[in-house]
């Protein structure tokens, strides 16, 4: 099996290019209906179902009023930037889903297809770049409004999405010490060869890159930057029309790609339970594994294996995103001090000891030569699971819920004030 | 009496894990998703059902010859306290006066019922009905063939004699 070259290749790609493209802005039209079903669900209301079969339509019909309503630029607000700011909001959450596998690959007449837009050998640290770039559409949305809310939205998004940065990092450090490699296809392709997906031997850190997500996309718990009942809706509280939608966009996008992400890097991305379906490029050769003697074993991909690992792949993602939805309307908002405590006083401290706590073991098992396989997850399952049952049940206690004005109860103090002598004595 | 403070027990938060009970409020939101009872009423196909006083539009008595029993009396325009109905009385050969014009503008109509009240042939009424909606304000102002043609049920006013309806 070759993997496609010349002319094919190129129309390959177009074909992948837009018809991922297409795919992830349909998910986001999807994700804000099944937001708003869900919600009405979670609160024992029925949802929009009136456009359409079940309401099918209706993103078809939002897309249509915001087109069609008017689009209003405050007077004071910083023209270029204004204008600016739902662009560059919108491009980051829509390009980074290029590097993330979505199934095995697809035999062709002309070659095999990668089913994947750009396998970049950066991988994972062209999503970390991408996803801090959209801070700076939040906070310039936010200062060129010139509107205090939209302001303090801005400011909030951006000591949020920093804070958790960190985080997001350090709990990737895990995922990449384990897999070797930076590339999402070869962390695919680890968890393949190690028998059980990344969720299990590195429970703590999938934890926290849950948590970080959520940060990261602004959702609830952590949606500081759009507080409804403190900023009205914070960073876009000025825009009308298609721009807000740009807005509403990028945020489903980057929800979207967050679920993908987390899916790929804890739960296996595409790959589905047993060896069937694993694919790998090695030295030129689509291989499924490497026999005992260090041979390789060629991999037979079929156009129903593709289709199979999509839909595996969907359903993943698709799990991470009803997450997202259900939580959003579960927990309350934290308190602006609460995320600020729980970015740098509990995950970042967290992540840092788990780093350390896998680095020894992963460093252990290799001294101590277990091949790298079933067993050698179990192992350091069992390691995780111990220091996820520390973090769940001694580390945020009291630590999470509760900020700085509780660790200390107030005491209520009479203090005896010394009477003035009387005048003339 | 002396008042009596309810304490909220709250648990300690140096022992409670944010964790847990945020899975714990996600299995309780996940119960109100899958519960199959929802409160939405689906309007247009499950109607409310009016209570027997509901005071809606308005609906003139007929005789069986299809002649309003309205008398033109002037009564219901004199208490009326929003002046919305407009009442022109005529006389015909026997000297049974009858309402040339009867209008009500159910725009400016605060569903009082004091018409219905006020009436001493039972003729105008106030009834269980209260989808009017229309594409001109004009089409409002209910005339009298407007008002006999209404076919929803009237109201049953509160009777202070009779205050359980019984």
């Amino acid at each position: 099996m070759e993997p496609i070259s010349g002319i094919w290749a190129y129309v390959a790609m177009t074909l992948k290019v837009t018809g991922i493209f297409t795919l992830v802005m349909i998910v986001v039209a999807y994700a804000t209906l099944a937001e708003r079903r869900v919600s009405a669900w979670i609160q024992d209301r029925r949802g929009p179902n009136r456009v359409g079969p079940f309401g099918l339509l209706q993103p078809i019909a939002d897309g249509i009023k915001n087109i069609l309503k008017e689009e209003t630029l405050p007077a004071t607000a910083s023209r270029v930037f204004f204008v600016l700011a739902p662009m560059i909001v919108l491009v980051p959450s829509l390009v980074t889903f290029a590097v993330i596998p979505i199934a095995a690959p697809l035999p062709t007449p002309a070659g095999v297809v990668d089913m994947i837009i750009a396998d970049v050998p950066i991988g994972i640290l062209y999503v970390l770049a991408l996803s801090s770039l959209a801070v700076y559409g939040v906070v310039l949305g936010g200062w060129a409004s010139n509107n205090k809310y939209a302001f303090l939205g801005g400011l909030r998004a951006s000591a949020q999405m920093v804070s958790y940065e960190v985080a997001l990092g350090l709990s990737l450090i895990a995922v990449l010490m384990l897999a070797g490699n930076v590339t999402l296809t070869d962390i695919v392709w680890q968890q393949q060869q190690l028998g059980m997906w990344f969720a299990f031997p590195l429970s703590l850190a999938f934890i926290l890159f849950v948590i970080s997500a959520f940060a990261e996309t602004n959702r609830l718990p952590f949606d500081m930057p759009e507080a409804e009942s403190e900023l009205i809706t914070g960073y876009h509280t000025e825009y009308s029309a298609m721009k807000f939608s740009a807005f509403m966009i990028s945020e489903f996008g980057h929800m979207v790609t967050a679920s993908a992400l987390m899916a790929t890097l804890f739960l296996g991305g595409w790959d589905l339970p047993g060896s069937w379906d694993n694919a790998y490029w090695h030295e030129g050769q689509l291989i499924s594994g490497f026999a005992d003697d260090g041979s390789v074993i060629l991999a037979n991909p079929a156009l129903w294996k593709t289709a199979a690992t999509f839909a595996g792949f969907a359903a993943k993602t698709g799990f991470f995103l009803v997450l997202y939805i259900w939580i959003r309307w579960t927990l309350p908002r934290f308190r602006y001090d609460q995320v600020m405590a729980l970015g740098w006083k509990v995950m970042l401290p967290t992540a840092l000891a788990y780093v350390m706590v896998i680095a020894g073991a992963i460093l252990f098992l290799d001294e101590v030569g277990l091949d790298w396989g079933f067993s050698y997850g179990l192992v350091l399952t069992g390691v995780s699971g111990l220091a996820t049952f520390g973090f769940m049940f001694f580390l945020d206690r009291g630590k999470t819920i509760s900020g700085a004005a509780v660790k200390e109860p107030q005491k209520s103090r009479v203090d005896r004030v010394p009477q003035p002598a009387a005048l003339g004595e | 009496m002396a008042i009596s403070v309810k304490v909220m027990e709250r648990p300690d938060p140096e022992s409670t894990s944010y964790l847990r009970a945020a899975l714990s409020g996600m299995a309780l939101t996940f119960k109100h998703l899958m519960n199959p009872i929802k409160v939405t009423q689906q309007y247009p196909e499950e109607q409310t059902e009016l209570h027997p006083r509901w005071r809606g539009t308005h609906v003139m008595e007929t005789h069986a010859d299809g002649r309003p029993k309205c008398v033109a009396c002037g009564l219901c325009p004199t208490v009326c306290p929003a002046n919305c109905i407009r009442l022109v009385g005529g006389e015909d050969d026997q000297g049974n006066r009858f309402p040339l014009v009867y209008e009500i503008d159910e725009f400016r109509c605060i569903f009082c019922g004091m018409c219905q009240e006020v009436c001493p042939v039972e003729a105008i009424h106030v009834g269980q009905h209260f989808e009017n909606a229309e594409y001109t304000r004009d089409r409002f102002v209910y005339d009298l063939d407007r008002l006999m043609e209404q076919d929803h049920p009237s109201t049953h006013l509160w009777d202070p004699s009779d205050p359980a309806s019984e």
